[in-house]
């Protein structure tokens, strides 16, 4: 039965032929771009800003080369230290595999490992797409652009590679959590001592365990990827665990890239000299 | 709460034009927009076309944008809204117009037909079928899908850009993929279709750039992106970019 509302049936007259997107010939005839009328902005706008700060300040430190080590503190911007330009550590993740020929700071060396985990995080993706690249900027704005092809080329297909940055990332988080039990000396190596720094360093570990494990290449590696979970009890169990995490990647990735930063502070403000590390026992 | 008269803006129209109406509608307590625009119906303009079928969330036929947000209109009740507000209805903006509400939604039902469905396992008849639960869980849970197409009309691949509708399945069949990818007795494997390959080279998987707007708009609450289209882009990942899986599949040669 012909009812008239068939596509075939249907005609655009006077519409712009070349318009795209919701104003595409087809489509509804609403002048406005969106309707929302809520604060839509509010959540990219807060989650560029959030990582620009960050952006700034590690920039800052990963470029100065100074003041990332206050016995027995080391800043995780620098560990660990590879190159043969870094203040001596005692006993601390140090080893001179780069030779007197890298004269830039040794952090740049190593926090291309951790950028990479966060950069091709998925989490981190949806915010970077939203906050600078406005692709979408919110559910149901259009994009400002007129061809998108998301993360099928070059560059972006790249984003692929997040679980090797996993790998890299597991690797790190092990070194700093060295890093942290070494926090439990004193100013002169000997052990069974705690200070501030200790505690600061403990959280910022205990968070970067629980981001770069609830990550989703994590969810997959452990589990994910298999079809039958009851002929793997142990993998079903631990799919379960990264799955809990999982659903708190987000605020997880938010913690640990404010309590990184606070942890180098730290160290910062002890290593200039400008705070005393209050010594618990 | 006393009944109050709210203002509506909804849109009317066809493919050839049309444009925001103003209606003044009284709103009683525990009603949804869908009873508002029934209102609207029955008082005011008797030919406002508008599909809606369950009035409980699960026929998935009453969905449209309100406030600029893809909304089903029996799921939104009015008390979320101000009194003072101004309310916009229009239909969903990613597909063709049919009139007023009613938008031509069947650029999904082509993009369902383009994925293979469940093939029956060998060797295994009607009724023989066994399952562990938690090996069906995950797919469960994608079943839960009304296929109102809410994930589909803000998923910005194909709302912002026409073109794409042709090479990309949306994140509703992406889902789909997803659910028979993970059955634990889909054969599709042992008749050579690569589900994960599929997924990206015909299905366009790599256009997802996982902002969320699916989940964030889903009234089932499905977690599409983290259930399912992050695991499927990691199962792609196995299947292309992993040397390491592809030296352990073929070392050890176990099925998972």
């Amino acid at each position: 039965m012909a009812t008239g509302t068939d596509p075939q049936a249907r005609t655009t007259s006077g519409k712009d032929p070349t318009a795209h997107g919701v104003h595409a010939p087809s489509r509804a005839a609403v002048p406005a771009r969106h309707l929302r009328t809520d604060r839509w902005w509010l959540s990219p706008a807060a989650t560029a800003a959030g990582l620009f700060a960050f952006v700034v300040y590690s920039t800052w430190r990963a470029f100065s080369g100074d003041d990332y080590y206050a016995e027995p503190y080391v800043s995780p911007f620098y560990s660990p230290c590879v190159a043969q330009n870094c203040v001596p550590m005692k006993g601390g993740a140090n080893w001179e595999i780069f030779g007197a020929w890298w004269g830039l700071s040794p952090a740049l060396l190593i926090l291309i490992f951790p950028l990479g985990f966060r950069l091709t995080c998925y989490y981190y993706r949806k915010a970077y797409y939203r906050g600078f690249w406005a692709s979408p900027p919110a559910c149901a704005v259009p994009e400002p652009r007129a061809k998108y092809s998301g993360e099928t080329r070059f560059p972006l297909i790249l984003q692929n590679i997040h679980r090797y940055f996993f790998y890299f990332a597991v690797i790190v988080a092990g070194i700093l959590s060295y890093d942290t039990v070494l926090g439990f000396r004193d100013e002169h190596g000997r052990w069974g001592h705690m200070g501030l720094g200790t505690l600061v360093l403990l959280v910022n570990i205990a968070l970067i365990w629980a981001y770069t494990l609830s990550c989703h290449s994590c969810r997959h590696i452990v589990g994910g990827r298999l079809r039958h979970f009851s002929r793997h009890p142990v993998r079903y169990r631990l799919w379960g665990w990264v799955s809990k995490l999982n659903a708190r990647h987000m605020q997880l990735a938010w913690a640990s890239l404010v309590s990184v930063a606070v942890a180098d502070f730290y160290v910062y403000l002890v290593a200039s000299g400008a705070f005393d590390d209050p010594r618990f026992f | 709460m006393s009944a109050y008269e709210a203002h509506f803006k909804v849109w009317r129209g066809d493919v050839e034009g049309g444009g925001l109406k103003d209606f003044h509608v009284e709103v009683n307590e525990g009603e949804v927009v869908l009873d508002i625009v029934h209102r609207i119906q029955a008082t005011q303009a008797p030919d406002l076309a508008v599909r809606w079928n369950c009035k409980a969330g699960k026929c998935g036929s009453c969905s449209a944008e309100i406030n600029g947000r893809p909304r089903l209109m029996c799921m939104t009740r009015m008390s979320v809204f101000g009194r003072d507000e101004t309310l916009t209805i229009t239909p969903l903006r990613a597909f063709p117009v049919v009139r007023d509400l009613v938008t031509d939604v069947s650029f999904n039902y082509e993009k369902a037909r383009e994925v293979p469905s469940f093939v029956p396992p060998e060797g295994l008849g009607p009724g023989e079928y066994r399952m562990w639960q938690e090996d069906v869980e995950r797919s469960q849970e994608f079943r839960k899908c009304i296929e109102c197409f809410l994930c589909q009309d803000t998923c910005h691949v194909v709302r912002d850009f026409e073109d794409n509708k042709e090479v990309f399945a949306g994140p509703r069949f992406l889902m789909r993929v997803a659910e028979l990818d993970m059955h634990p007795l889909d054969g599709a494997a042992e008749t050579g279709l690569d589900r994960k390959r599929t997924a990206q080279e015909e299905h366009g998987l790599g256009y997802c750039n996982i902002t969320k707007c699916c989940t964030e708009v889903c009234p089932e609450g499905i977690k599409i992106t983290d259930n399912a289209l992050i695991p499927l882009k990691e199962r792609a990942v196995d299947r292309k970019y992993d040397p390491l899986v592809w030296l352990g599949n073929k070392i050890r040669r176990r099925e998972s």
